[in-house]
């Protein structure tokens, strides 16, 4: 089942008719004999957009029952998907040779607005290779003889990529003596293994969880001896590189005002309160909210709490000043976007490293948690009428 | 007019604890015209226990060098002098801490030095005190008035006026005047306490006038006025009339110059707001028509309606603890075992507090309740 698909101009209809006519040409259970054209693969290459039973389990995508997307039609959508880049690009008025996939989605997103909450349901324009899910290719030949020679274990890609591991494996001991000690580490720091779903995608096969554990233990154990570069970049194909979440956090710039003080400002949210706060870098504890002193503002202990917790927790109580205004919300909202701004404001006067332990103790997250709504049949977002037997 | 009377006689100093709502309160204190014996100035000597307390127990002594420091009121004077005026909240720390101790601030002692330097020529003068809540108002005016006791002064305390304008569950119409409405049961309260305080001077003042209670009871002219608050107990009905008595007769008689008169009187705003009183048809009674507000008010001054008005009238602001009183209060608290979080007594278990509080006393006290 082809995602919503756009494409421009006269190519719309061309596109749409064949995608009926594709699924038209379903035939359940089928593999359909070669009505194009046999590859003639190396014992690697198994991929082929042949057609025939496609091979989705994946959770998210629909059950979609052996499409069957012969290669002329997948090529007849790359070239269309490449025409129809081309002309995006002019409608933008940018240029067709530099016109990157950020580009196409930017456009979409301007000529096609949808508000729809589900992104996964907006107008997209992608590379057939992305939508059209990978399918194996036919694996034998006019005689019925299969290319591969592990076809008859019936997950032929991951039993020779083992086997391809192993004899790595093998290869070294040989070489080397068993188990010599890795002494590079780094290009394991800061990466993860692939995960299951992602060497199933990878395959285009169904694996079992044992498969993959034994896959991942070759893996690891292909790591610990020591390797030459080939080896290296076997290993590598299957790391994924994990991003480090700090580098993320937005650190506001110090202003100066006209007296020459320091200060910087921010924003933070909570439920539906917005707050603003200016905070002074040399001062003497004041705070004042809206005009007034938090102590008048803020009655509750519970409210003057969460407003210390960010100088608390970096042990500078009595030392900034700080200004701020908010609005929206309950009491309870305006002191948790008070307290988000203050933290995010202080930013700018920590160390990096405080930034992250503030990080981690959750001061620069938003809180996600808005009121849910109520629902019909309910009394409220959760509970449900008084149920009577009769 | 009134005005104009009180201030003819001898001059009367008048307090009034406010808070931030408008309307006021004073004290009135009525001197002879002996001025007031200033007792010498001794060094004090300092406890070892220098920041937060002080061995200095008369309000009379207490200058500058004691400023934050903690005094304590011995516990008979405290039931003499105060059988109600102190608030619950310290009532029950008094209870628990074993002991009385009030803080020495510089508004009391501000306070404290105007009253020790009136000057008897001049009219009245009236103090007010206000601030924000919690601020140290009413304990002020306690060590006000433990300072006029001391020096034998007679007290006119009314510890909260807000208690006659609302929540009265008993309302007679007055035997007196029709119009106005009598509460009996706060006034025999007051009655009561007001004798534990003067029982010195019930017998020396007497009468001038003869009162007639009904038909069967009345007061001589000339009999001591120990007499008609003894029949304000007794009789719960007459209660508010001998209230209105007492305080007739207390401000003609401080012209005189018998004895000094200390009024006191705290939350004054409430003898100028609303009352949340209803008659049976619901209809909101307005403070004039409660006997006792009524006779409050002719005390004095009738026709202050605000802060323009002005005459001898010294306000004085109570705010919230400086830093040295802070730290002070902290370590009363302290060796008192009241803080038993194991972070109190540090540093950081101080800062905590002081931002929590905002250094306001009251906020202060609540919060290391908890702890």
């Amino acid at each position: 089942m082809a995602a919503p698909c756009v494409s421009c101009g006269r190519a719309l209809s061309a596109r749409l008719s064949l995608t009926v006519r594709a699924s038209l040409a379903r035939r359940p259970g089928h593999w359909k004999p070669s009505a194009v054209d046999w590859q003639m693969g190396a014992g690697s290459q198994l991929l082929k957009l042949i057609h025939t039973t496609a091979v989705t389990t994946k959770k998210n995508v629909p059950a979609s029952r052996h499409e069957v997307y012969t290669e002329d039609f997948i090529k007849k959508q790359i070239e269309e998907f490449n025409i129809g880049k081309r002309h995006l690009a002019n409608m933008m008025g940018e240029d067709p040779e530099t016109f990157t996939q950020e580009d196409i989605d930017r456009a979409i997103a301007y000529l096609f607005p949808s508000g729809l909450f589900e992104k996964r349901a907006r107008p997209i324009m992608k590379h057939p290779d992305q939508i059209f899910p990978k399918q194996r290719a036919i694996q034998w030949g006019k005689d019925g003889r299969p290319f591969h020679f592990l076809f008859y274990t019936g997950k032929p890609s991951y039993y020779s990529l083992m086997h391809e591991g192993y004899g790595k494996v093998l290869q070294l001991e040989k070489h080397k003596g068993p188990l010599p000690v890795k002494t590079q580490h780094r290009d394991l720091i800061g990466s993860r293994w692939l995960i299951k779903e992602e060497l199933e995608e990878m395959l285009v096969e169904n694996l079992s969880d044992q498969d993959y554990m034994q896959f991942i233990r070759l893996l690891e154990k292909l790591s610990t001896l020591q390797c030459g570069p080939a080896e290296e970049e076997f290993v590598q194909r299957f790391r994924r590189g994990v991003a480090i979440q700090s580098k993320k956090q937005l650190i506001e710039p110090v202003q100066y005002d006209e007296r020459g003080m320091a200060f910087s400002t921010s924003e933070g949210r909570r439920k539906s309160a917005t707050a603003k706060a200016v905070v002074y870098e040399h001062g003497s504890g004041e705070i004042s909210v809206n005009g007034m002193g938090y102590l008048h503002y803020f009655p509750v202990l519970q409210d003057r709490e969460q407003l210390m917790f960010p100088f608390h927790f970096l042990d500078r109580l009595g030392k900034h000043d700080v200004t701020c205004t908010v609005c929206g919300g309950g009491r309870s909202a305006q002191a948790g976007a008070i307290r988000l701004a203050v933290a995010k404001a202080l930013c700018s006067f920590i160390t990096e490293d405080e930034v992250e332990w503030m990080r981690q103790a959750g001061l620069l997250t938003s809180d996600p948690r808005v009121r849910e709504r109520k629902k019909p049949g309910q009394e409220g977002a959760r509970r449900k009428f008084t149920w009577k037997k009769r | 007019a009134s005005t104009g009377a009180m201030l003819k006689g001898i001059p009367r100093l008048f307090f009034r604890v406010h808070k931030l709502d408008p309307g006021c309160s004073f004290h009135v204190s009525s001197q002879a015209s002996q001025s007031i014996v200033h007792l010498e100035n001794q060094v004090p000597v300092e406890h070892p226990r220098a920041i937060s307390r002080t061995s200095e127990s008369d309000p009379a002594k207490h200058g500058e060098q004691h400023e934050g420091q903690h005094y304590s009121i011995p516990l008979q004077d405290l039931k003499m002098v105060f059988p109600h005026g102190l608030p619950p909240r310290f009532v029950m720390q008094v209870k628990t801490f074993g002991e009385a101790c009030l803080m020495i601030r510089k508004p009391a002692l501000e306070l404290l030095h105007y009253l020790k330097n009136t000057n008897f020529a001049h009219p009245a003068v009236r103090y007010l005190l206000y601030g924000e809540k919690g601020t140290g108002k009413t304990l002020t005016l306690c060590h006000a008035i433990h300072f006029c006791a001391k020096h034998d002064w007679m007290i006119l305390h009314i510890p909260d006026a807000h208690l006659w304008v609302k929540n009265c569950q008993e309302l007679l119409p007055s035997t007196y005047n029709k119009q106005r409405f009598d509460q009996p049961l706060e006034a025999s309260t007051w009655l009561k306490n007001f004798r534990t305080t003067n029982e010195r001077f019930l017998s020396k003042i007497k009468v001038q006038e003869k009162y007639v209670w009904n038909k069967r009871e009345s007061t001589e002219k000339g009999s001591p006025l120990g007499e008609v608050i003894e029949q304000g107990i007794t009789r719960v009905r007459n209660a508010t009339d001998a209230v209105g008595i007492v305080l007739k007769e207390l401000k003609r008689q401080s012209s005189m110059g018998m004895f000094h008169l200390l009024v006191a009187v705290d939350g004054v705003n409430a003898l100028w707001g609303r009352t949340t009183l209803k008659r049976e048809d619901k209809s909101l009674i307005a403070p004039e028509e409660l006997a006792l507000v009524h006779n409050l008010r002719k005390m004095v001054k009738n026709d202050w309606e605000g802060f323009d008005d002005l005459d001898p009238f010294l306000p004085i602001l109570i705010s919230n603890y400086n830093p040295k009183e802070f730290e002070s209060s902290f370590q009363y608290y302290l060796e008192n075992s009241w803080l038993q979080h194991e972070k109190a007594p540090t540093e950081e278990g101080k800062k905590e507090l002081l931002f929590l509080s905002n250094s306001n006393p009251g906020q202060l006290e609540r919060l290391c309740a908890c702890l």
